[in-house]
């Protein structure tokens, strides 16, 4: 059964998004898409100062078996990419949603609650639908 | 429906993660791909590859179909239990598949074919069968494992009676030899020792038990998929295939040219092949950066060439992304690969990129 944290907020393609304290957002992928991706051997974000669009592709997670496209959750300007993924990227699979976060941004105005993020809960019943 | 293997209610048990590989359920992996591809190179590891086809061919002329039949030349195969990597290919010299044949006797031999080329090389194997009044039997009935690593054999040896034990451990490279119920062959798709066992489909599942109890973990086809290639081992369908010929995948060294009288299907067209040269030729490639190879990207050579990937990965042992590619002949040095819209540096080496847990990439 996968790893789904009440306090944050999900996307129907398994990214995860957390609110910092400072207004912007942490973005990375879910400890069930972690774990069906497999084991990571190579990770692309973005970097800062790139505005993204909601739904754009803005890194990539590839495992031994293949390369998946990260979207975009909502839209805003790249405050960072995490920059240890580059010689680490076995940290999404240890620790996808702490310091296998992907990357961070400021969300264009409105952007978040336009985003239509899930709950925890709904997001569980999104990986129960798929048979996860 | 996907065909299922003996030992699939225990991949179920073992909660690997099944797909379809070439009409069959298959385990891609159990628990990490890359935890099992290093306890291959480390270790041992077991691989469920019953879905690898075995055809049985008997008959007094065997021996002289299969020298029609195949690219390279059974006549190598002297001693009982000898085993021979060929291509079986058409007309044209394209690549219908890759096998190995063992010689168990003058009127007996055994082929291995692909999971995924099944019914076309049982039907191309049975039509030119007739004429050499060659009985085909495919052996449904057998279960095949492969027990692979430094420790692979030792191991695997003692699911043996002692005597059957002692003849396993004896045979020499590329042999093979019945004992009691088990056909146990000094082959293998990894680049490190071992066996590949047939063995009635009944005792598959106590076998593999038996050896993930002596420590020999459990290991999916994506493991399998990564040590290959580590290996500089083509596969089917990728690598080559009906529209590619032997001397552009990397095997002109398993075609038997000599002597020039045996008429092997191919012939004609590899010897137009050879005399005019190859166009192309299937090279080794290291990434220098970051990232990952995959089959189908883009080769831009430093000769001005264009190429392709057909196998691409990234390798656990090396710890950077390997590569086969498809290049013109002339291609020498470094290449450019496409990759996501970017054209990343890599370099042609010869394969295989690691050989019995040692890189051979400088």
């Amino acid at each position: 059964m996968s790893n789904v944290p009440q306090e944050l907020r999900y996307t129907k393609s398994h990214e995860w998004v957390r609110t910092l304290p400072d207004g912007t957002v942490e973005i990375g992928i879910t400890d069930h898409a972690q774990h069906a991706l497999g084991d990571l051997v190579f990770v692309e974000v973005p970097e800062a100062g790139r505005t993204v669009q909601p739904g754009e592709a803005c890194a990539v997670v590839e495992s031994v078996k293949a390369a998946s496209d990260v979207y975009a959750p909502l839209g805003g300007e790249i405050t960072a990419g995490n920059p240890e993924l580059a010689a680490a990227p076995e940290t999404v699979n240890a620790d996808a949603y702490g310091k296998g976060w992907l990357l961070r941004l400021r969300p264009a105005p409105g952007a978040l609650a336009a985003a239509g993020l899930l709950s925890a809960a709904d997001y569980e019943k999104v990986l129960t639908a798929e048979g996860g | 429906m996907a065909r299922q293997t003996p030992l699939f209610k225990l991949h179920q048990e073992l909660q690997a993660r099944l797909v379809d590989f070439g009409g069959w359920d298959m385990p891609v992996q159990y628990s990490s791909q890359i935890g099992e591809h290093h306890a291959v190179r480390r270790a041992a590891g077991v691989f469920d590859v019953s879905h690898m086809c075995v055809v049985d061919l008997r008959g007094e002329r065997a021996r002289a179909f299969l020298q029609r039949l195949l690219a390279n030349d059974v006549a190598r195969l002297t001693a009982p239990g000898r085993a021979l990597y060929s291509c079986m290919l058409n007309e044209a010299g394209g690549v219908l598949d890759d096998l190995i044949v063992y010689f168990l006797d003058e009127r007996f031999l055994r082929l291995v074919v692909n999971a995924g080329t099944r019914d076309k090389d049982l039907a191309w194997i049975r039509r030119h069968a007739a004429e050499f009044g060659v009985e085909v039997t495919e052996r449904t009935d057998l279960a095949m494992l492969a027990v692979q690593g430094p420790e692979a054999r030792a191991k695997a040896a003692r699911l043996l009676p002692a005597a059957q034990a002692e003849a396993a451990l004896a045979l020499p490279v590329f042999t093979g030899r019945e004992l009691g119920s088990w056909f146990v062959a000094r082959t293998g798709y990894t680049g490190e020792a071992g066996f590949e066992i047939m063995l009635p489909a009944a005792e598959a599942v106590p076998a593999w038990r038996s050896l993930n109890a002596l420590g020999v973990a459990s290991c999916g086809l994506g493991a399998r998929d990564t040590l290959r290639l580590e290996a500089g081992m083509n596969l089917y369908g990728n690598d080559m295939d009906e529209s590619t010929h032997p001397y552009e995948s990397n095997l002109g060294w398993t075609v038997a040219l000599e002597p020039a009288q045996r008429d092997f299907i191919g012939r004609a067209a590899l010897e137009r092949i050879q005399r005019e040269g190859a166009a192309r030729r299937l090279v080794g490639l290291v990434l220098e950066d970051r990232g990952v190879l995959r089959s189908h990207q883009r080769v831009s050579t430093a000769q001005g060439g264009a190429g392709e990937i057909t196998s691409g990965t990234f390798s656990p042992t090396l710890e950077r992304s390997i590569a086969l590619a498809r290049v013109p002949a002339d291609s020498r040095g470094s290449v450019q690969v496409e990759i996501r819209g970017r054209q990343l540096p890599a370099r042609i080496v010869r394969p295989p990129f690691v050989r019995h847990g040692k890189s051979l990439i400088s």
